[in-house]
């Protein structure tokens, strides 16, 4: 079905023999190039943020939670997984909108006079992004987490390390894998998401999702639509070849 | 021991504060809901439930919610039948280029849905297939197969082949074998690559988006309500998914889960 799709896209629908224009053509327009700048660019702030906001809370969950309710922590910490994708970008609309929670609060400890511009700017698209890969992202690093045995801790600390050189050396090394399948994921699935940029962060800054269904709800255009989702891929490719080499070299 | 009480202090504060961002968007979605005036932002009017009678009587609504149940369930039954066959024919029996069947079934869940949509729009298109619920199913179909393969393959493991050869030194069958022995003690995959691929499927929307066009699930329903700016009306819908899905959640926990811990 994949390697269908595939085929049918790559010999574009209208035009069969001009194949390669609609790529030329998007590296052409600065306006495109700009939206796959903005991709790439709100996708590794967002991988990053959330993989320094989880790992605290998933190792605080392995750690220093009694055993007993770690599951209900856990559960707790991914619950709104569960509302519906579009439901909860609107949401977070009703955070960040002018007239939403977060202005009215800052207004009325008077701390701004005028409502801050939030929504509808990438910083709302980030924000939105994050929510959800940080609760991805803590179930991915606790359960490596729990996976490392206490003896490697134990190890470090007979050798006489401290906490926070045993933590440094020892636990966030082998950690690392679980990160980085947990970072590769968000930045795959974030690059990829129409949704959140399209209520979030409004059509002011265009991220490459959002070109592509211009493409194709506006003009049709189904080839130069399904070169930009080449591109897109192959952007993922790129990510991903990245994280394998890694990965690799840390296991050697 | 002020620096210990510092540190857990610290370390309180943060996991607070991280909760506390993690549900305020579905705190302020579900208060709002019970919003008694036209918009949902503060100040919060008293609770009524005027909105989810609304809600409720959306004809157009309900119907998009009934689509999404139908389209979730049909789609993650094909697909699971389908994932749980490729997972018993790539670990049972001796197939050529194995790992490249394997990395060719679990490619998918690393691309855009949003490219998987357009790739079957252009599809049905150059097929004359018109945009449907079937589409849709369909479009499901594409995205769960690759999940339930890789949760129930992942789950074969080699010590259940003895018990798969015993059946076959019994006398039964390949097929008698598959549906009374291995079947059932893939159950709990089975039933955990099931609910995962009916909360995707009922959630999923730029598929359903692009491959609908008179019937449409809810997640496109609520799209459309999104146009219109923000209303209480959409803050009751999304509580109303939230808990629908919760549900879902809490009884794979109670179906599954438990038994997956058993073993």
């Amino acid at each position: 079905m994949v390697a269908m799709s595939l085929w049918h896209r790559i010999s574009g629908k209208i035009v069969a023999t001009w194949n390669l224009d609609n790529y030329i053509e998007f590296f052409s327009k600065s306006h495109l190039l700009k939206a796959l700048l903005n991709s790439i660019e709100i996708s590794l702030s967002v991988t990053l943020i959330s993989v320094l906001l989880a790992y605290p809370l998933a190792w605080i969950i392995a750690n220093r939670v009694p055993k007993k309710w770690q599951r209900l922590a856990l559960i707790m910490a991914i619950l709104p997984f569960w509302t519906s994708y579009v439901v909860r970008s609107y949401a977070w609309l009703l955070v960040l909108a002018k007239n939403g929670i977060v202005n009215t609060f800052l207004q009325n400890i008077g701390l701004i006079d005028l409502p801050l511009a939030i929504a509808s700017t990438r910083y709302a698209t980030i924000t939105g992004f994050v929510h959800f890969f940080v609760m991805l992202l803590t179930l991915t690093i606790y359960a490596n987490l729990r996976q490392l045995s206490p003896n490697y801790a134990r190890a470090a600390a007979d050798l006489g390390a401290s906490g926070f050189r045993t933590f440094w050396h020892v636990i966030l090394p082998l950690s690392l894998p679980g990160i980085m399948v947990g970072a590769f994921l968000t930045f795959v699935l974030s690059i990829g998401d129409y949704i959140t940029p399209k209520i979030l962060g409004g059509s002011n800054e265009l991220v490459l999702p959002q070109v592509i269904m211009l493409q194709i709800g506006r003009r049709a255009d189904f080839p130069s639509a399904a070169a930009m989702s080449m591109i897109l891929m192959a952007v993922v490719t790129v990510a991903y070849i990245a994280c394998a080499k890694w990965l690799k070299m840390e296991r050697s | 021991m002020l620096g210990q009480r510092l540190k857990s202090f610290g370390v309180w504060t943060y996991v607070t504060l991280l909760y506390g961002f993690i549900f305020l968007p579905v705190g302020v979605l579900v208060l709002f809901s019970f919003q008694d005036s036209r918009l949902p932002v503060m100040p919060f009017k008293g609770p009524t439930l005027k909105w989810y009678e609304a809600v409720l009587s959306d004809s157009r609504l309900v119907d998009s919610m009934i689509n999404s149940l139908m389209v979730a369930l049909s789609s993650s039954l094909v697909a699971v039948v389908l994932g749980f066959l490729a997972a018993y024919g790539l670990a049972r029996m001796h197939l050529p280029a194995k790992g490249l069947q394997r990395a060719l079934l679990t490619a998918p869940l690393t691309v855009s849905y949003l490219i998987i949509a357009l790739g079957l729009l252009i599809m049905f298109n150059a097929l004359g297939v018109p945009s449907s619920l079937w589409t849709i199913g369909i479009g499901h179909v594409v995205i769960n197969v690759p999940l339930c393969f890789a949760i129930i393959y992942s789950q074969m493991g080699d010590h259940q082949i003895n018990i798969e050869r015993a059946a076959h030194d019994l006398g039964a069958g390949d097929m008698q074998t598959l549906w009374l022995v291995t079947a059932p003690m893939m159950m709990p995959s089975i039933l955990a690559s099931f609910f995962l691929s009916v909360t995707f499927s009922w959630d999923e929307f730029i598929i359903a988006f692009l491959l609908s066009r008179f019937d449409v699930t809810l997640p496109v329903e609520i799209w459309g309500m999104l146009r219109s700016g923000l209303s209480p009306k959409t803050n009751a819908a999304g509580s109303l998914v939230f808990l629908i899905s919760v549900s879902l959640l809490i009884l794979a926990e109670l179906l599954v889960f438990r038994k997956l811990k058993k073993q």
